[in-house]
């Protein structure tokens, strides 16, 4: 079963992915999901500067964002395969920034 | 075989609803992996039953005959079935099929999977509570509907969603794991707490099935410690029988609210009382600890005679695992009949001041009850009238209508 975790955290945690990886605990939580062949994938992203593409009658909109209502923004994504649910709620407890953001488990629909 | 009479088999069939309906869902879903195809096979044994039994006579053991049945029937449905999954399930299902019966314990854990799959944290509470009651104890979807007081869709809606959720996002269906466990079982602690809240707080007004719910509650809190007796689940299952052996003499003849001083403990039930004593007491629980409580006041022959000062320490330890204002408005009733009205009082004058009751209709009650007793018949009324102003429910309201008219 495959889950897209999705990384939600406040506009003060600006850290590049080389600063994240470098962290002991988000190493240690990767290098272990790495060992069980969960990790498949994924992305630190740039939250502040996404642009928003909208095709309509032919047109191309685009524009700035979007950026949700609340503080928090999306800064990463991650493709896990789990056995079921309860193994993806606990590798997306173990992401660094659960411990202040929040970790969406999206199930991926295959 | 014997031709039996239309009366025992309908009797024997309703007895089986009542004690096998989660059993046979349970395994069905174990087996199938499938939540609407076992409750739809569960209903048609249920269905057969009625039939076969009129001509084969009642089986010696109805819930190996009904998941049996229900097994076939699910076989059946999937055979009718032509995509390429329900050929998967067909096979997992063939493949568990035969006369040999699962272990004794993979059958007995199965509604503990059933319970801890329904009540898990990642499906949305009323999903939870109304998931539990339809594959447990078999209510339909209308009469969940009716319990809860919403449309029939919006009920079908609900369990619907949350069926999809497990499927989709592959709820595990297991019991979980040791170090999941506290956790996952406050879980199911609470969902079951609700539902005997509702069941208590109906009246005699209410329709059957929802004051029933209290009753369903208590059943599910027996199959749990049953099943895995663990303190809090002992603890959550003492405090219903305590609280339910008080029922009859909670209402009055008219429907009217009779709080517990008022109560004639003559007619509390004393055997539901003793099943509630006998599960206590364990280990310092915030269930645990509530049940002690009602324990001491069942065990009391009066208002009077009731161990306050034991209410007050317990609820001094109820604090340290649920801190919250109304717990401590209900250790202020507790001092106030250990210590006298005035030291309860300058306790819920402390709340008040605090702000954080604001709104609540109980904490101007309390504080017009103490100032009563304490022969303070002016600002008593102005207390009971604020109260009145708060108060949600007709019942509430008559009340403390009854009480201002005393003073």
């Amino acid at each position: 079963m495959k889950y897209a975790l999705v990384i939600w955290h406040g506009e003060e945690h600006a850290e590049s992915p080389q600063e994240i990886d470098a962290w002991p605990e988000h190493k240690a939580w990767m290098d272990d999901l790495v060992a069980r062949g969960i990790f498949q994938g994924g992305a630190r992203l740039r939250a502040m500067t996404t642009t928003k593409v909208q095709v309509r009658g032919g047109e191309t909109l685009v524009s700035d964002g979007p950026y949700a209502e609340t503080k928090d923004l999306i800064g990463g994504f991650l493709m896990v395969e789990c056995a079921h649910l309860d193994e993806a709620i606990e590798v997306a407890a173990g992401h660094p920034f659960a411990a202040f953001g929040t970790v969406e488990v999206r199930p991926v629909w295959e | 075989m014997t031709q039996e009479s239309s009366d025992d088999v309908e009797a024997a069939v309703a007895s089986a609803f009542a004690t096998e309906w989660g059993q046979v869902v349970a395994t069905l879903i174990r087996v199938t992996g499938d939540w609407d195809l076992a409750e739809d096979s569960a209903a048609d044994a249920f269905a057969t039953a009625l039939e076969r039994w009129r001509r084969d006579g009642i089986p010696r053991n109805p819930g190996a005959w009904l998941t049996t049945t229900a097994r076939n029937r699910a076989t059946d449905r999937i055979r009718r079935e032509a995509t390429g999954n329900a050929k998967l399930r067909q096979a997992a299902l063939l493949a568990r099929d035969g006369d040999e019966p699962a272990e004794p314990d993979e059958v007995q854990d199965d509604r503990l999977r059933l319970i801890f799959t329904c009540c898990h944290p990642a499906l949305p509470f009323e999903g939870r509570v109304a998931l539990t009651l339809r594959t447990l104890t078999g209510l339909t979807t209308a009469e969940i509907a009716r319990a809860f007081l919403v449309p029939e869709p919006t009920m079908y809606q609900r369990l619907t969603r949350a069926k999809k959720k497990i499927r989709e996002a592959a709820i595990p269906y297991r019991v979980p794991p040791a170090y999941l466990l506290p956790g996952r079982l406050s879980a199911v602690l609470a969902v079951l707490y609700l539902l005997f809240n509702e069941g208590y707080a109906a009246t005699a007004g209410a329709n059957l099935i929802r004051q029933n719910l209290s009753a369903e509650a208590i059943r599910l809190g027996r199959l749990l410690v049953e099943l895995l007796p663990e303190p809090e689940a002992r603890g959550l299952l003492a405090l219903m029988l305590l609280h339910d052996a008080r029922r009859a003499t909670r209402v009055g003849a008219d429907g009217e609210l009779v709080t517990l001083d008022r109560q004639d403990r003559s007619r509390w039930d004393q055997a539901t009382i003793a099943e509630g004593l006998r599960l206590l007491p364990l280990a310092p629980g915030a269930y645990q600890l509530q049940a002690a409580i009602a324990a001491c006041h069942a065990v009391a022959e009066s208002v009077e005679k009731t161990n306050w000062p034991r209410i007050v320490a317990l609820y001094d330890d109820l604090l340290v695992h649920t801190p919250s204002p109304v717990v401590r408005l209900n250790r202020a009733v507790a001092v106030a009949m250990a210590d006298g009205p005035a030291a309860g009082l300058a306790l819920v004058d402390g709340l008040a001041a605090s702000g954080v009751l604001a709104g609540y209709h109980l904490l101007p009650a309390t504080r017009a009850d103490l100032l009563r007793r304490m022969g303070n018949s002016e600002r008593a009324a102005e207390a009971y009238r604020e109260a009145f102003a708060l108060a949600a429910t007709d019942a509430e309201r008559a009340y403390l209508k009854a009480r201002l008219d005393e003073l």
